[in-house]
């Protein structure tokens, strides 16, 4: 069994087969980070340029420690503050980096799309790190991770999706592999953040939390971003919250051991309440941990893989 | 020059409702006879007889919206430019948008494209003059002047003119003239963010949409405005059914409102944007199959007049971004005639109603002595294979643009030959 993708753009284009693929390595790569010695020399010798036109510590974070990990050498670059901003083209980035013969570009932009076309233009494996409100692959693999090694399965389990939906790679990255897998996946959110023809995207769709978690067994909240909160889309934090956000009362709907999750960086108090996130069946620092595994088991893949050989 | 005659051609022309094979006979530029009658007759003496036997004959095409870069972005196209491909594509006379840089708003700048047209274009070239000063949409032109100059009508370029109060006026006072105004309706603030159309696509693709009642509300609104007014109102470029749903009600009421659409929105639809192709995007947006569909029976139907090709050349300073980051507009000169033809072969709409579209209705919308091939008019000719098979290159376009949405594209038909006043700008 191998894997059959030169990049990783996306959820969309996977197998299930692919996506059982990267999970099980990422399980493998999980023992690795637990060790005291957690460097290896899997790609020793390798170039990993991580390139974020989008600001990001987290994201930037966890991939830059999963190369290292690997035995990578890592290099970031954060092209909010360069040259870009002075006319350069992504496209003329991407050529310019690409004669630096990297091994392999994590990429993030604001744009949907952006990803894909970088990778027409480059010779070596492309990840996408979330391009606009298109996909963030590594986010829903990682979360995958989490409830199947939470749960022990990820298949036929009822897994609620709540809040920014709209605007969310997220959610549409996790309901391409939700489905992928054989969850069944709702979303929960005021209509103004639904995007259109979600009822045919392959979810249940409730308006109302009370109705959308019940006998959830997990609950994944997204970020409300801070300028579509003031009337613009919903009209205010507090009623937002009042409605949507995550409390104890809404989450005794769901099953009692329902998993909640969040992609990060959270708005206490806005999508959710602080007990619910540091409390009991909260697994946001799962998330974390799995997030690296699944990056590193990413890498290794692509970077390794016989057809991506330098 | 010598006399021409076209022998053994089937000749289409819908200005006289002729579809028959004879010939056509050109004295000094102008038809001086044409028909199964003709081809009865004598040939003047000294004519270049030239046997066209399985070619059609249609009056060159009338194309009432391209977009120039000249003057101000020479790069993408210049006047000469758009002319040659225009000659490839069996186009005749060309419509000039305003929105150039400067934009057309002045007598001075009319003149202007009509002395670079005559000097250096091989085909007609009219000017449209801006509807409002710079296409702001707040102060009107000189419509009387500028149409004495020579501007053929009105256009608020790619904007709808927002203050209804503005619009209002501007078509009490373009009435009095007889002006067409030409206006593309897109409510800036309704389908403000978006790149494509809205529906499950763009969802996917993670791209905001621009909803069909960005295009519907304020075509209502100008609907209402010529009822109010009595002006001649054109919708150059609808999109969705339900525009062509409020031009058919207009019409029955008895104003006089006239539509179009792009060759692009009767041929392609919002799945060939694909993966983020930035060719395919568009404005308006190219929308569903089913409506798609819907604008073709609406063309045969005749409630949507005119066919246009919205040529817009682009580089890739403007396209070659993220699908949200670049320009809309595709070039589409060289290639209108044969995606045109594609409705001819598949049935839907008959030629006679095709080159109507293309050609004679744009001339008497416009007030052109063009569209015919009747005795005494102007020889713009336009002779088509109809079943020649080819694809589009894009080594091939000679637009100094290549942002086609057909490159690789399988055409059935193509232009052979185009003549204006007789004289032959291009050959196959």
């Amino acid at each position: 069994m191998s894997f059959p993708h030169r990049h990783l753009l996306g959820i969309k284009g996977l197998s299930e087969q692919d996506i059982i693929y990267l999970l099980d390595r990422a399980d493998e790569a999980v023992k690795i980070s637990r060790q005291r010695e957690k460097k290896t020399s899997t790609l020793r010798g390798l170039t990993q340029i991580n390139l974020f036109f989008e600001a990001s510590t987290r994201t930037q974070a966890s991939f830059e420690l999963a190369g290292k990990r690997l035995g990578a050498d890592v290099m970031n670059m954060s092209v909010a503050n360069s040259s870009v901003k002075k006319g350069e083209t992504l496209v003329d980035t991407a050529m310019t980096l690409n004669a630096m013969r990297p091994d392999v570009l994590v990429v993030r932009h604001s744009s949907a799309g952006a990803v894909a076309l970088l990778s027409q233009k480059v010779g070596c494996p492309v990840i996408n790190a979330g391009d606009g409100a298109h996909e963030h692959p590594t986010q829903a693999l990682l979360d995958a991770l989490t409830i199947r090694r939470a749960k022990g399965k990820v298949g036929r389990l009822i897994v609620a999706i709540c809040g920014d939906v709209l605007h969310s790679r997220v959610a549409r990255s996790n309901i391409l592999l939700l489905n992928a897998l054989g969850a069944r996946v709702r979303v929960v959110a005021p209509s103004t953040l639904l995007p259109s023809g979600i009822a045919d995207m392959g979810v249940e769709v409730f308006q109302s939390m009370e109705d959308g978690l019940r006998d959830a067994d997990v609950v994944m909240m997204l970020r409300l971003q801070r300028e579509r909160m003031a009337g613009s889309f919903v009209p205010s934090v507090r009623e937002y919250f009042r409605y949507y956000g995550l409390d104890a009362d809404k989450l005794s709907l769901a099953k009692p051991d329902a998993l909640v999750m969040h992609p990060g960086p959270m708005n206490r108090g806005v999508e959710i309440a602080s007990d619910i996130a540091d409390g009991p069946q909260s697994v946001i620092e799962l998330q974390v941990e799995m997030g690296v595994a699944v990056r590193m088991a990413v890498m290794e893949t692509l970077m390794l893989s016989e057809g991506n050989q330098p | 020059m010598k006399p021409r005659v076209l022998a053994n051609v089937r000749i289409v022309d819908p200005s006289t409702g002729i579809d028959e094979i004879g010939d056509i006979v050109i004295i000094d530029g102008r038809i001086s006879a044409i028909g199964a009658d003709a081809a009865g007759m004598a040939p003047p003496s000294g004519a270049e007889i030239e046997d066209c036997a399985g070619l059609i004959a249609v009056p060159g095409l009338v194309d009432a919206c391209v977009h120039i870069g000249e003057p101000g972005a020479e790069h993408r196209e210049t006047i000469a430019s758009a002319s040659r491909a225009a000659a490839r594509g069996g186009v005749t006379s060309i419509i000039m948008m305003p929105d150039t840089d400067p934009v057309i708003d002045d007598v001075a700048l009319v003149d202007f494209v009509q002395r670079l047209a005559r000097d250096e274009a091989v085909v007609r070239v009219h000017p449209a003059a801006a509807l409002t000063k710079g296409l702001k949409g707040e102060e009107m032109t000189e419509f009387g002047l500028l149409l004495e100059a020579g501007a053929v009508w009105l256009s608020n370029g790619r904007h709808t003119v927002d203050n209804p109060a503005v619009m209002r006026r501007a078509m009490t006072y373009a009435r009095d003239f007889g002006a067409v105004i030409a206006v593309a309706t897109q409510d800036q603030r309704l389908g403000a963010t978006g790149v494509m159309n809205e529906g499950l696509f763009a969802s996917w693709l993670g791209l905001p949409g621009i909803p069909r009642e960005a295009e519907i509300i304020p075509l209502e609104r100008d609907l209402r405005l010529a009822g109010l007014t009595g002006a001649r109102y054109h919708a150059m470029s609808i999109s969705v059914p339900q525009s062509a749903d409020v031009i058919r009600d207009a019409k029955a009421r008895g104003l006089a409102v006239t539509a179009g659409i792009s060759i692009n929105h009767l041929t392609l639809n919002e799945t060939d944007i694909g993966e983020y192709r930035t060719f395919f995007r568009l404005s308006p947006p190219l929308r569903t199959e089913d409506d798609r569909r819907a604008m073709v029976a609406a063309l045969a139907e005749g409630v949507i007049d005119i066919i246009v090709s919205a040529h817009d050349p682009q580089d890739v300073d403007t396209k070659r971004l993220p699908f949200a980051d670049a320009e809309n507009g595709a070039i589409g000169l060289e290639t209108m005639l044969a995606a045109a033809l594609r409705l001819y072969h598949s049935g839907d709409v008959p030629l006679m109603r095709l080159v109507d579209a293309l050609s004679t209705r744009p001339a008497r919308i416009l007030g052109l002595e063009a569209g015919t091939l009747a005795p005494g008019a102007r020889a713009d000719i336009a002779l088509i294979d109809a079943d020649y098979p080819w694809v589009v290159s894009k080594d091939d376009l000679i637009s100094k643009s290549k942002n086609s949405p057909f490159e690789d594209a399988r055409f059935t038909g193509k232009v052979l030959q185009t003549l204006v006043a007789g004289v032959t700008v291009h050959r196959a």
